[in-house]
């Protein structure tokens, strides 16, 4: 897959989104085979490992996180790669630059893989005198306290009383999202974000994630449900350039859950499995769970349920920026996401009826921020003083505006930690829910499937 | 049916084997050699199920069992084989058989 699409240049450094499960086990083991196979098939690129305990949200005490990061430990130590232990409550001490997209480089745009990789060389070379003459204390520092060797002292710190702080303001900012929906997405945000730091950090400029087939199948449908379906290409698609500097690559999109599992087992790939935020609930607790089920369901029934969802999903191609001309202002981007934002749309769009519906029926003083919504639409390139959701809203997405409208009721001090989406979670679900279940689902064909997806795409773009 | 080994008439012993999650539903142990009793038909995997659930599910029972058949999401493999490729529930049970769940659910 990755030779195939020839995104990786000689040399250059790739970190591995690890968390244990099966399908990033796979991959790290699959990396690990690439780099020791002979000359004509070998991967030539540098992994590095990030694994991010996100232990504190899932109700999880200290014990149990650190037997948990002593079992990671012990397998990307194995690995031989350099490896990076994050905890989630390390986002509240992210910069506010991590929200922003940087620029594309040149070399993203050569033609042929030959330009892009004696591109990426010079551009490599120049880092490098960079980096020799003036690497700064400070991220020095901060290199060091995200480094994966010490992480014991750094979940020590995390529990003691003298610093609660970020403990406890994740346990109220995951405390106070109602809907397990809301959660999962806020949690994704967060993981990505501290992703993108790690990586920023020590000059990692592709990052590679284990969503399976099932998985990317899961989450299209999902985030159709979500109110995403304009990201829907980014979110599931092989690459994935909104960060600009940072590529985010899915390489193991096109392997089904099933022959990874059965890999593994079968291969002995060590897995460790942490209880998630979704563990032991029911398949209704979340659109996530809940889609996730509807398709296995279907799948059991239908064998090419999955592989039909993905295929479809496939076609969607990431539509073309529009700046085409001279004039270098980046496209407004969410604030949480980083996509580009949706919300400047023509009438008719579920923005425009979810803020008429807010008009007509105000709620408590932070929810009527909508008037200035569309104005301001454009100005998130710049981190904004954050002070309550009215003045989010506008910066974010139609998707992750759901996401927030749940939050309004904490203040954070980093902006980008909030996020949340519930009053919508709550339309959707029981549409989705009806969708899922009884009759339809029996009978719901493939074609169907493919049918409704196009046009729910078209609808929501 | 007839069984003409005469199989049945002797208690099977298996190793069943949970993980992926799967393994919190049974009090988080992954691995449990279980001895079945002698029944008047040969055992299945369809029997099995229904004793799984009867005498070694902790909880939530609907998050392993849905129906006569494992919850969707949850891969079998028997004798390190796809169950798909021995019958599903009707493979017929042989003694020392190895029976692995694996769920691919997301959280378990
Ligand atoms: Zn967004």
């Amino acid at each position: 897959m990755l030779g195939k699409n020839r995104c990786i240049y000689p040399g250059e450094k790739v970190l591995l989104a690890f968390s244990g499960g099966p399908t990033s086990s796979s991959m790290l083991r699959q990396v690990q085979e690439g780099l020791n196979r002979e000359a004509a098939k070998k991967l030539r690129f540098k992994p590095g490992i990030i694994y991010i305990d996100e232990g504190a949200v899932c109700g999880r005490t200290l014990d149990e996180r650190e037997k948990t990061c002593r079992q990671v430990e012990a397998i990307l130590q194995a690995s031989g790669f350099p490896y990076h232990l994050v905890f989630l409550e390390e986002v509240f001490d992210l910069p506010a630059s991590v929200l922003n997209s940087l620029s594309h480089r040149p070399a993203d745009q050569a033609h042929s893989y030959k330009e892009a990789v004696a591109d990426f060389t010079r551009w490599r070379q120049q880092c490098e005198k960079k980096e020799g003459a003036a690497t700064s204390l400070e991220d020095r520092l901060a290199e060091c306290s995200l480094q994966g060797c010490a992480w014991k002292e750094r979940l020590a710190v995390l529990d003691t009383s003298s610093f609660p702080a970020s403990h406890t303001e994740l346990s109220r900012l995951f405390g106070a999202v109602k809907s397990l929906t809301a959660k999962e997405e806020l949690l994704q945000t967060l993981r990505t974000h501290l992703i993108l730091h790690v990586a920023r950090r020590n000059g990692y400029s592709k990052v590679m994630v284990g969503d399976s087939c099932t998985r990317v199948s899961v989450k299209l449908l999902t985030n159709l449900c979500l109110g995403r379906g304009a990201f829907l290409a980014m979110d599931t698609g092989f690459s994935d350039s909104r960060h600009g500097d940072i590529l985010i690559l899915r390489p193991m999109r096109e392997y089904p859950a099933k022959e990874i599992i059965f890999y593994n087992y079968l291969f002995g790939v060590p897995t460790i499995f942490t209880p998630g935020l979704g563990t032991k609930a029911s398949d209704r607790a979340s659109i996530h769970l809940l889609i996730e089920s509807f398709l296995c369901k279907l799948q059991s029934e239908f064998p090419s349920t999955v592989s039909t969802v993905y295929r479809t999903g496939e076609k969607l191609s990431a539509a073309p920026r529009e700046v085409d001309s001279g004039v270098p202002t980046a496209p407004a981007q969410c604030l949480l996401c980083l996509c580009p934002l949706d919300t400047n749309v023509e009438d008719g769009s579920s923005l425009q009826s979810m803020l008429l519906s807010e008009q007509l029926c105000p709620r408590p003083p932070a929810e009527n921020c909508c008037e200035t919504g569309r104005t301001q639409a454009g100005c998130c390139g710049r981190p904004p003083v954050v002070g309550d959701s009215s003045q989010l809203l506008p910066l974010l997405c139609y998707g992750c505006r759901l996401t927030v409208k749940e939050l309004v009721s904490v203040q954070g001090k980093v902006c980008a930690t909030r996020r949340a989406p519930a009053s919508a979670d709550a339309k959707v679900c029981s549409c989705s829910q009806d969708w899922a279940q009884g009759k339809v689902a029996r009978s719901l064909s493939h074609h169907t499937f493919t049918r409704r997806l196009s046009a729910s795409d078209a609808g929501l773009r | 049916m007839e069984n003409a080994t005469g199989k049945r008439a002797a208690p099977l012993s298996v190793q069943l084997e949970f993980g992926g999650g799967a393994e919190l539903l049974f009090d988080g142990v992954r691995k449990h050699q279980v001895n079945l009793p002698n029944q008047p038909e040969p055992w299945n995997v369809r029997h099995l199920l229904v004793w799984i659930k009867e005498n070694l599910l902790k909880e939530r029972p609907e998050l392993f069992v849905q129906g006569d058949s494992v919850r969707p999401g949850i891969l079998v493999l028997i004798n390190d084989a796809d169950w798909e490729l021995m019958g599903n529930l009707d493979y017929e049970l042989q003694d020392q058989d190895h029976v692995v769940f694996i769920s691919t659910l997301h959280g378990g």
